[in-house]
């Protein structure tokens, strides 16, 4: 009993050390340090926002590049992959069936040219990145469909490409949203 | 060099050389010596005096253990009562329901039993409130309470003779505030400046670029994170766990986190050394399990990069590796390591999905999960260890003709009794519950658990007992296991997996501790050998790796074989 008693005490007590001693110095340094308050960092075109930098969204339309498949359509309220096996039979139609969309929309593409990780789903179904070499292989769609050359495109592509950590540790790789939103604003500066 | 090698290289070697001066540190804050934090020694003052807790009170192994046990049971109520009312507490910005009585009992064991196997998924199944007060909270507590059974193990082993092993309720207590809490203090501040969120507010509707409307569900998230890495936890904020951007927003915090997961099993190897001044035991300890780990994690490296066959066979371009299930900024190299370092210890958070990784990557997840002693979860993981050792004492000493005797300390027919009960335990937990769902699904195909047929199926089933028994929490996700019938009989297998061998081993080292004292003579099996801690790692091999054999061999290596 006495042991219970004091199984309450200390449950309560961790709970406003934890509060205070934790939480609380989390939250503040959030409101000082972190790139948005504590919040997903956003980004903005027009000085409106149009996305998180961090969480990919679904892009469909030519004149934008195009993320990876999501297993649940870009959904950033409810994450989640595919869970499919490797050797799983209807994923591997799936992942045939997505090839095939792809070399339709790319038709200037060979089959061996398609990377895998253009038709193969992410782990938490909103990844905001693709390779450079995914973002390679769209440049030809992406400038046909906006009437911009090639080599404006590439130039646009070269400089979203993020090195890895300190330049060594990890992938290297493009943000597919802050891709996109470059290209409008090199367009509407065009245009102006 | 591959950036993506460098990358988990760096970690590899930064875990090696930070966990040995971690590892002095804790040692130090167990015997009670000087450290830098003693400017939290009126705090605990205050902690003790809130309490009731007598801080100068010894306890023998009964009531050490009576101490811990009720804990749990008072933790057990406690997330039951607030995650089935969630819905009508503060903190809910979203609106979310309370948790169904099943699905409460499930995660309220999997969070009070340190494993964080999560039925329910991040974004819609808790609160702010229950996030903080049940999941956080358990994070914090029940890390600490395995740490304390260790600190209580230790003090048992370095004594020549005593029937006290230490206040339990000390040792949990220095447990948060010496070592939990400022690791994840400083962990959380780095994950903070990079990007997660942590903040109060509820879930953002934004339109994208293409005029799409999205929601984005954020929260307190970095004040979970960090816990989850560091107590060996492994519950998401977010329903996929660190494969999310904002709970892993770029390859340092994923560098960062993956580190977290091992750095407090591996500092305790050090630490138990530096305790019982036995360091050169603890080395040999540490080369065993880091062998074990750095094999698997080799092969399961070349796996993940090295790309799904069936894909390479439809002729596309596969230089990245395998990447269904893994996100680009983390890679396929890191994914297959964080897939490593979280089986060894029984953290189970992710950075992709296990479900679509190779079918050898997943079965050295499970085998890691199936040893659970290659490092382990803190504190239990070397408690896992010490019972292996035991029985390789014992082994060993019949083998050699000696008297078994371990740090001084005979070994006899109790300790050996216990010992094996704790050790087969833990695949009759697994191969039984395996066995019982595939015959379940065998018979009603239509019951739809499994989100991939054959092999890979008995697969999914196999991996969730495996890890609900090794206490880990990770999942071959696809399966369906949000009901009843998975609800109950993991939260059984969880209990069983926790508690039999926390009673097992505090019992094996209490027993141990109130011996006469043998000093060491030339007829001493030494410990501290290359031989010995060969013959642990065969023990270990044949114990444990050779009962999931053929399970094994029906599920992934048969996956593997036919691709």
């Amino acid at each position: 009993m006495k042991n219970l008693w004091i199984s309450l005490k200390f449950t309560l007590v961790m709970c406003v050390v934890l509060t205070i001693g934790y939480v609380l110095i989390l939250r503040l340094t959030a409101a000082v340090a972190s790139p948005n308050d504590g919040e997903a960092p956003m980004v903005e075109l027009n000085g409106k926002i149009v996305g998180a930098a961090n969480v990919g969204q679904q892009f469909t339309d030519d004149r934008y590049f195009w993320g990876r498949p999501s297993a649940v359509d870009y959904n950033g309220g409810a994450s989640g992959g595919s869970n499919k096996g490797t050797n799983n039979p209807e994923y591997l139609a799936e992942v045939e069936a997505r090839i095939e969309v792809f070399l339709e929309a790319h038709p200037y593409l060979e089959r061996k040219d398609v990377p895998a990780e253009m038709v193969t789903a992410s782990g938490s179904g909103l990844d905001p990145d693709i390779s450079p070499r995914g973002a390679e292989v769209q440049i030809r769609r992406v400038a046909e469909a906006r009437g911009m050359s090639e080599d404006q495109v590439r130039k646009i592509v070269e400089k979203t490409i993020q090195k890895p950590w300190l330049g060594l540790f990890g992938t290297y790789k493009v943000n597919v949203l802050k891709l996109n939103i470059a290209l409008d604003e090199a367009q509407k500066l065009a245009i102006e | 060099m591959n950036t993506e090698i460098l990358g988990v290289i760096l970690q590899w070697a930064a875990l090696v050389a930070l966990s040995y001066p971690l590892g002095r540190y804790i040692a130090k804050v167990y015997k009670g010596e000087r450290t830098w934090l003693d400017f939290m020694a009126p705090v605990e003052r205050r902690i003790y005096k809130l309490c009731g807790i007598h801080p100068d009170e010894e306890m023998n192994w009964k009531q050490f253990l009576k101490a811990l046990l009720t804990v749990n049971v008072f933790w057990f109520i406690w997330g039951m009562v607030l995650l089935v009312c969630q819905g009508w507490l503060p903190l809910n910005p979203d609106g979310n329901g309370g948790q169904s009585p099943d699905l409460a009992f499930n995660t309220t064991i999997s969070f009070m039993v340190n494993c964080n196997l999560q039925h329910y998924s991040g974004e819609s199944g808790l609160t702010y409130f229950t996030q903080l007060f049940v999941i956080m909270l358990f994070q914090f507590v029940t890390a600490a309470c395995g740490m304390a059974a260790l600190a209580g193990v230790m003090k048992a082993l370095v004594a020549k003779t005593t029937k006290t092993i230490g206040n339990f309720w000390v040792f949990l207590t220095k447990s948060v505030t010496r070592i939990l809490m400022p690791l994840s203090l400083l962990v959380g501040i780095l994950l903070v400046v990079n990007g997660t969120p942590m903040s109060f507010d509820g879930k953002q509707t934004i339109e994208t670029l293409e005029g799409h409307e999205q929601v984005i569900s954020q929260g307190p998230t970095a004040a979970i994170v960090s816990i989850k890495q560091l107590g060996t936890n492994g519950g998401g904020y977010f329903g996929t766990n660190s494969s999310h951007p904002l709970e892993n927003p770029n390859a340092f915090t994923n560098i960062l986190e993956c580190c977290s997961i091992l750095i407090l099993p591996m500092a305790m190897v050090w630490a138990v050394g530096f305790y019982i001044r036995r360091r050169k035991l603890a080395a040999w300890i540490f080369g065993v399990m880091l062998f074990a780990f750095t094999v698997g994690v080799c092969v399961s490296v070349s796996q993940e990069m090295g790309g799904n066959p069936q894909i390479d066979e439809m002729g596309i371009e596969q230089d990245l590796g395998s990447m269904e299930g893994k996100e680009i900024r983390i890679g396929s190299g890191a994914s297959a390591l964080w897939g490593m370092a979280t089986t060894v210890t029984s953290n189970g958070s992710v950075n992709s999905m296990h479900d679509s990784q190779t079918p050898l990557s997943g079965m050295l997840q499970m085998l890691n999960m199936q040893i659970n002693c290659w490092f382990g979860g803190v504190g239990v993981g070397w408690m896992n260890y010490f019972t292996f050792l035991i029985i390789a004492v014992f082994i060993s000493g019949l083998m050699v003709g000696r008297t078994p005797e371990f740090l001084g300390k005979k070994v006899e027919a109790r300790e050996m009794k216990i010992a094996t009960l704790v050790v087969l335990m833990h695949p009759f937990l697994i191969l039984i519950g395996a066995g019982i769902s595939s015959a379940v699904a065998a018979i009603h195909p239509e019951i739809g658990w499994l989100n991939n047929p054959s092999f890979h199926g008995l697969s999914e089933m196999l991996y969730e007992y495996t890890s609900a028994a090794a206490n880990n929490g990770s999942g071959f996700e696809g399966l369906a296991d949000n009901t009843p019938f998975w609800n109950i009989s993991t939260g059984i297998a969880l209990i069983m997996g926790r508690y039999f061998p926390i009673v097992g081993q505090v019992a094996i080292a209490g027993l141990l501790a109130s011996k006469k004292y043998v000093p060491e003579s030339a007829g001493t099996l030494k410990t501290d050998t290359f031989t010995f801690s060969l013959m642990t790692f065969v023990v270990i091999i044949i114990v444990a790796a050779l009962s999931f054999f053929p399970a094994l061999a029906l599920g992934p290596i048969a996956d593997y074989l036919s691709c």
